[in-house]
């Protein structure tokens, strides 16, 4: 999990396509995310944030245009415990009452698969609670959470198989303040660490220091890449068209040409 | 029904006594099987909202012996085989997404009810009367032969639904996650859908296929009650099951009763005590803030409940 300057990213999209019951939702989406980079996805809804990660995690497949992960093309990739997945949160409950260590073991099979959870493994999914703060309602089921809370949750899923590249779909939405910081925090020590993030976000809002491009879809293509929003005047939104700012050092973003 | 005549005998020096007849020791076996390898397979179709998957299969199965009567073939062993082909092309059709679930368990009822009453019409000499023993089960007259499918099937049950529980969770809980942590969710599924059928013909000797599926969800939503975890809802539900298909089992040898009849009703009852049981303990998760399981009012505290609520 070392930060290396290595020329290979963790995740590169190229002139991505893509549709959903056969109505195209992607249209040549390329974007680049480097070792240790943060980058988050914003647009409107419907311009195909939540399909370009889905389509990252093998889930929505790619009907146009190159999509790799730590280099391998994502149709073949197999590594799957170097990838954390956070989807988004559904409101639907599972039929059977789980507990919070439950629900986040389930990630730890990232590393296990068909194999039963060893005294390692256990240990890897206390630590994960632990790291969003839920240690003590770890036997509590899922269901007697906060929106915030279960989404710390499935953070915590995605952190016990320890993965390189920890990619979110809206992990703000619906979360609390309490719950908003804990997220900026763990983030914030996953990066410290060496990890990679993508996210889909809303709004930058507390994440906004820890993210090192912002990247604005529109109609399932790229509008336009911010470098550092953070560090942008007041009052300046990454959507607003003077931020435009000189080319990133990576030659990864087009508008899309379709 | 020779026990009929006991029914004064005291409880205690009655089972002792039940032991003495070979075909209740094979009755009170395959009880406690069925008991043990229903809810296990039971739970994850709960979790999924499948609860009525079981019903479905009992009805394909149904298919599957009438076959066996007109091809002179084991009943048993061909509503193994047909029962498994149905489950599979449900999940099959449930994961292509291509058929909404209930149309096509609708399909898989009916298909296999109406299947089983044609075939079994077209055997030789073979009326629905045939099929009476499997639709609502006979546990006192399980052969010897018998019990060896239903020892095997239930072991490779149990096999699976135990020792790959927290796959199986996994898959069930959230399909995508677990897609994206590289289980093979495709495999794990029809392996759930064979263990399913497997069940199904295993049950159908105790409770009979149109009873079936009750001994896979009741002792699950009874065992829900109380439980806060799946582990937990698990162990309770595999203990619930034993406990009323072992109780239905020696009441239906001394009432002169159904056993599947029994069973399913001793479960429902069960459900009501533990139901009952359990209001005061979701009331204190409620007034602690929590909620827990209690009701769909006091699951998320923050958010308002629409008053029309259906």
């Amino acid at each position: 999990m070392e930060r290396e300057a290595g020329p290979e990213p963790v995740t590169e999209l190229d002139e991505v396509t893509a549709e959903l019951g056969g109505r195209t939702v992607l249209r040549g989406v390329s974007l680049t995310v480097g070792r240790g980079e943060v980058v988050a996805l914003l647009g409107a809804n419907g311009s195909g944030k939540s399909t370009v990660v889905r389509a990252v995690v093998g889930q929505v497949p790619v009907t146009g245009g190159g999509l790799r992960l730590f280099g391998h093309p994502v149709r073949s990739f197999g590594d799957w415990s170097r990838v954390g997945y956070v989807p988004q949160r559904s409101t639907a409950a599972g039929g059977v009452p789980a507990t919070v260590r439950e629900v986040v073991a389930a990630g730890r099979l990232a590393r296990r698969r068909l194999r039963p959870l060893r005294r390692a493994d256990r240990a890897a999914v206390d630590r994960a609670i632990e790291r969003v703060g839920l240690a003590e309602r770890a036997g509590e089921p899922v269901d007697a959470l906060s929106g915030g809370q279960h989404q710390r949750v499935l953070i915590a899923r995605a952190l016990t198989a320890e993965p390189e590249l920890l990619i979110m779909d809206e992990p703000l939405a619906g979360v609390d303040l309490d719950s908003q910081r804990v997220l900026a925090e763990t983030l914030r020590t996953q990066v410290e660490g060496g990890a990679s993030v993508l996210l889909v976000l809303h709004e930058l809002g507390p994440l906004a220091p820890l993210i090192d491009r912002a990247v604005v879809l529109g109609h399932g293509r790229v509008e336009r890449t911010v470098d550092r929003p953070a560090l942008l005047p007041e009052g300046s939104h990454p959507c607003h068209p003077a931020d435009e700012l000189e080319p990133s050092a990576e030659p990864t973003l087009q508008t899309g040409v379709l | 029904m020779s026990g009929t005549t006991m029914t004064s005998t005291l409880a205690s020096s009655g089972v002792l006594e039940l032991l003495d007849y070979p075909f209740m020791r094979r009755a009170l076996l395959s009880a406690l099987l069925i008991g043990l390898a229903a809810p296990a397979v039971g739970i994850y179709l709960v979790q999924r909202r499948q609860a009525l998957l079981g019903d479905g299969i009992g009805h394909v199965a149904l298919t599957g012996v009438a076959l066996g009567f007109l091809l002179n073939a084991n009943p048993v062993w061909m509503a193994v085989a047909v029962s498994t082909v149905g489950a599979v092309a449900m999940e099959l059709l449930r994961s292509s997404g291509r058929a909404r679930g209930d149309v096509a368990l609708a399909m898989l009822f009916y298909g296999g009810m109406a299947g089983g009453v044609m075939i079994v019409n077209l055997a030789p000499g073979g009326s629905t009367a045939n099929l009476t023993s499997f639709l609502w089960g006979s546990v006192t007259t399980v052969s010897p032969d018998d019990i060896v499918a239903i020892m095997l099937l239930s072991a490779l049950v149990l096999l699976v639904t135990l020792g790959l529980r927290r796959q199986l969770f996994a898959v069930c809980q959230d399909e995508e996650f677990a897609r994206v942590t590289g289980l093979p969710v495709r495999a794990l599924n029809l392996l759930l859908a064979v263990t399913a059928a497997a069940t199904v013909t295993v049950a159908m000797r105790v409770v009979g296929l149109l009873l079936v599926s009750a001994l896979m969800v009741i002792p699950v939503v009874a065992a829900q009650q109380v439980s806060r975890g799946f582990a937990t809802t698990l162990a309770l539900a595999v203990t619930f099951g034993v406990v009323v298909s072992l109780a239905g089992t020696t009441t239906s040898y001394y009432a002169d009763v159904p056993p599947g009849a029994t069973i399913v009703l001793l479960a429902i009852g069960l459900f009501a005590v533990v139901s009952l049981l359990a209001l005061p303990l979701a009331r204190r998760r409620a007034r602690r803030g929590g909620g827990g399981r209690g009701g769909a009012a006091t699951k998320r505290p923050a958010e308002p409940v629409p008053a029309g609520r259906p």
